[in-house]
């Protein structure tokens, strides 16, 4: 009973969460400016009117400098805090750790605000940079939750022997951790990537001049008739998410069986 | 002695390695949550700061009403929207765990993922597209002749936001409770039923306690973003269902006001930390309890 | 305890509590139990011995209800279990990870089924300490679950079973866990708490010594069936097949023709022995097509010193190689016209000497003592 009761609970919830997504595509291709039902027909226009947009492509191009930067940076502070934390004991780790993760778990504008008063204090001015600063902050902790799960499946024996045959600490990172633990790594900067690229909070408060795809969406909310356009736009991100998800999840699957895991849910 | 020089040495590792992300995390995070506080304790006037000890922001932040208003508004949404989405999470993480099949398991994880990392500005717009005056909605059920003017109770409301608060963060709260209920260890409910358990006594007794470390996670993940939300409130809120971030956002951009909005910010931080105190510790007592019983 | 027990056996007063018949159960297309029957006695201690994949487990699980059979019926005190779900069933189950509830201390743990029968706390405290006293555990019902060792941890389980009082208490490679010397220490406690309780105990197990050593019979599975069920010593003695014979201890395999069956004594000719007269009693499942070969244990053959007491046979044969063991030497020995090496152990004494290889010996050994075995 109750088996076919969760399972009917559980196919509604799936419809449910993904229902409103659903709109964006319908939408997207939908011959008419306003957004309702009945739909009027198929176009592509909203989809051109993209590639005309000036400062989407602008928009485009700082989000993604940032969301790579971001992200390499994020993966880099992650591997060396993982590294740290799953291999070895060291007063202050709890605190270290809580520290680090941290931004996980506060409101982003508590982040956004924060920084932009620093920001404001010493004068500097608002830019590129302050973003990336505040999304290596809020990334580093999903990635380490992604990197953990690299780390703890590999067996440190395979460490110690690399040492024991005569290899430097680097070169064994290098030689034989890396090549690893390579599919987390390559899942960390996917995942960091994807963040940075949606994050709006923080980029709303510490963009300046050079506002970030989520930004430039935002402007454009206000504008009822370039409500359809927007809609093409959100398919868009839609499709390159799931594509970036896709390829994370199968390297993970990948890494879990080279590893000689079971594959399990390692997202979080 | 050689295991304590072999401790020393791995701690002098640890440390040197946690040492980068750690001080970038001091700098960009504890440093600024510092000057932050500082910054709640002076005062603004136009563009000129005055660095004098002043109580008056936090005064003026739990006396005025609007203020206040806005604070117990947003704290009311957050736990509103939190009870729904654990609420609704826990049985799906339920099914995911136990009930599905071990071979469907990595696809539903999937399924529940991908709208996790999808763009959130763009989730939440979607539910002002439904809802709104000329939403999918309104605009579909007077398309279809069932009513002659918008509907004006789904929209630019706290309803609204509720709503979209709790679509928008349900995946956040699946997975944790997911995670744990995945660690608990299936003889544990063989056990129980053995010892003379009901499917209902044993998930009552065993499954429901082991796996509140995912609800209390779950519980922290939705609960202290949620109040500091500033989209949500912004697109389908309207002017009764504004919550504090977007306050916090006025003083610091329009109103000039950085000192009160710093005020602002970490009283809403306070707030939101003593409630998820609260609950932490009411989980502890509530464990307790089932232990004894 | 145990004479009466063996008493009423013979006088066939021994109730049967468990009673498998033609049970089936697939996962998916493997056929993980095959036609499964047997009776497991009241106060009996039964195990269930095979390899891993052997279906033990299962068949445990079939009783506790933990599985649901394909076809075939248990039935558990005379009472059909169809339907019945494990917190309904009279038996109650130790698991092999023991499945200590981590959230709960000891005594938690314990108390954990009676709640349902709404006793008070004094009754209930009282029935703790009992239970914990019983398995070594007294003054530990306050310890947090997770601060046990894997040895106190069995016990608990025990405890927090036995507590119950199921007519059947099952367990499920509950030693396993355990490093050799506690786990030794367990074998004979397990044994004397049985005894002492009179509940019959269906043990699982991987390891003959331990089923060897705990149970009146035992329940040899292969590939989901029951290749034997029998008491230890008869299963030592009296293997029914060649793989049974090899699971327990070393078993030297030649191969063997039945030249006449008369009654249930089978005129077998066996390589480098010659003919001898075996017993023959046909296990279920074999007919007029299958193939039998001879075996005899090791320590039932000797090699006869010059004037040495007689034996029923002796056999010419020439040493091989030799393994000196401290207590036992092992001689390979050949025996004319056959190439199979056969295995000897002697008992050293005092006053015998090793024999060489290559020299020429003289075998003895009993017609009773070598096994027709089901190849």
């Amino acid at each position: 009973m109750s088996r076919r009761v969760l399972t009917m609970f559980m196919i509604i919830f799936v419809i449910f969460l993904y229902a409103p997504t659903l709109l964006l595509p319908i939408f997207a291709f939908n011959d008419s400016s306003i957004i309702s039902f009945p739909l009027s027909g198929f176009t592509l226009n909203w989809l051109k009117s993209l590639g005309a947009a000036e400062e989407l492509r602008k928009a485009a191009g700082t989000s993604l400098i940032i969301a790579s930067v971001s992200s390499i940076i994020a993966t880099m502070l992650g591997l060396l805090a993982t590294s740290a934390t799953v291999r070895y004991q060291f007063p202050g780790k709890g605190f270290a750790i809580g520290a680090i993760m941290l931004p996980m778990f506060l409101p982003e504008i508590i982040i956004g605000v924060s920084l932009l008063t620093v920001v404001l204090l010493a004068g500097f001015k608002l830019s590129i940079y302050t973003i990336i600063m505040g999304h290596v902050l809020i990334c580093t902790p999903f990635c380490i939750a992604i990197l953990r799960s690299s780390f703890q499946q590999l067996d440190p024996s395979l460490e110690e022997a690399s040492l024991d045959l005569g290899e430097s600490r680097i070169n064994t990172f290098r030689r034989v951790t890396l090549p690893l633990i390579m599919p987390g790594v390559v899942s960390s900067l996917l995942i960091g990537f994807t963040i940075s690229l949606d994050e709006f909070v923080i980029a709303f408060f510490l963009s300046g001049t050079e506002p970030t795809l989520p930004v430039y969406i935002w402007s454009q909310l206000r504008f009822p008739q370039r409500i359809p356009s927007v809609m093409a736009l959100g398919t868009l991100l839609l499709i390159l998410s799931v594509v970036l998800l896709t390829l994370s999840e199968l390297l993970r699957r990948r890494s879990a069986r080279r590893l000689d895991q079971k594959a399990t849910s390692g997202a979080l | 002695m050689i295991k304590s020089a072999q401790l020393d040495s791995d701690a002098r590792r640890g440390l040197s390695q946690i040492s980068l992300p750690l001080a970038f995390s001091v700098l960009l995070l504890a440093a600024p949550l510092a000057i932050l506080l500082a910054m709640s304790f002076w005062t603004q006037d136009f563009l000129t700061l005055d660095r004098t000890f002043t109580l008056a922001n936090f005064k003026e932040t739990w006396t005025s009403p609007i203020y206040r208003t806005l604070m117990l508004r947003s704290l009311k949404i957050s736990i509103i929207v939190t009870v729904l989405t654990v609420g609704l999470a826990y049985p799906a993480a339920y099914y995911m765990s136990f009930v599905a099949p071990n071979n469907r398991k990595a696809m539903l994880v999937f399924l529940i993922t991908i709208p996790f990392w999808t763009s959130y500005l763009m989730r939440i717009f979607l539910w002002k597209v439904i809802l709104g005056f000329n939403g999918v909605v309104n605009g579909s059920l007077i398309g279809l002749g069932f009513i002659d003017t918008p509907l004006d109770w789904i929209s630019y409301n706290q309803f609204a936001v509720i709503i979209t608060l709790s679509h928008a963060w349900l995946p956040f709260a699946v997975l944790p409770i997911f995670v744990v209920m995945e660690k608990v260890n299936r003889s544990y409910l063989e056990a129980a039923q053995d010892l003379g358990d009901t499917p209902f006594q044993r998930f009552r007794r065993i499954t429901l306690p082991l796996s509140m470390p995912g609800v209390v996670a779950a519980t922290l993940i939705v609960f202290i973003p949620t109040i500091g939300d500033y989209v949500t409130p912004k697109l389908v809120g309207g002017p009764d269902g504004l919550m504090i971030a977007n306050m916090i956002e006025i003083q610091f951009k329009n109103a000039n006001n950085a000192p009160l909005g710093a005020a602002l910010a970490l009283s809403a931080l306070l707030l939101v930390s003593s409630v998820a105190g609260i609950f932490v510790w009411l989980n502890r007592r509530y464990l307790k309890a089932e232990g004894a019983a | 305890m145990r004479a009466v027990l063996t008493k009423k056996r013979q006088a066939g007063l021994c109730r049967t509590m468990i009673k498998l018949s033609n049970i089936e159960k697939y996962y998916g297309t493997y056929h993980a139990l095959r036609d499964v029957n047997c009776h497991i006695n009241e106060g009996e201690f039964f195990s269930l011995l095979g390899p891993s994949g052997s279906g033990k487990t299962t068949l445990l699980r079939t009783i506790a209800g933990f599985e649901e059979i394909d076809s075939g019926t248990v039935m558990i005190g005379g009472q059909s279990m169809v339907g019945v779900p494990p917190n309904m069933r009279p038996t109650n189950m130790v698991f092999q990870s023991y499945a200590i509830f981590p959230h709960m201390s000891v005594a938690q743990n314990v108390a954990y089924g009676l709640r349902s029968q709404r006793l008070n706390k004094a009754k209930t405290a009282e029935m703790v300490r009992e239970s914990l006293g019983k398995v070594g555990l007294a003054g530990y019902g306050e310890r947090a679950a997770h601060a046990l060792s894997g040895g106190q941890r069995q016990r608990v389980a025990l405890a927090r079973a036995l507590i119950l009082k199921p007519k059947v208490l099952l367990l499920d490679e509950p030693l396993s866990a355990l490093d050799r010397k506690l786990r030794e220490q367990m074998q004979s406690e397990l044994r004397r708490l049985q005894r002492s309780l009179g509940i019959t105990f269906v043990l699982v197990t991987h390891d003959q010594e331990e089923a060897l050593t705990m149970s009146d019979r035992v329940a040899v599975m292969f590939e989901g069936q029951i290749a034997q069920l029998d008491s230890p010593q008869a299963l030592y003695k009296r293997p029914a097949s060649k793989r049974v014979a090899e699971f327990f201890g070393a078993m030297n395999i030649l191969k063997a023709d039945i030249l006449e069956v008369k009654g249930d004594i089978a005129t077998t000719r066996i390589e480098g022995l010659g003919v001898a007269n075996l017993a023959f009693n046909p296990q279920p499942g074999a007919d007029a097509s299958s193939h039998y070969c001879a075996g005899v244990r090791p320590e039932l053959m000797t090699i006869l010193d010059d004037g040495a007491m007689a034996y029923d046979k002796e056999t010419p044969a020439t040493v091989t190689d030799v393994e000196y063991r401290g207590e036992l030497t092992y001689y390979d020995v050949k025996f004319e016209g056959s190439d199979t090496p056969v295995v000897v152990s002697m008992r050293n004494t005092s006053n015998r000497e090793l024999r060489e290889i290559g020299q020429q010996v003289r075998i003895g050994w009993e017609s009773a003592s070598a096994v027709l075995l089901l190849d």
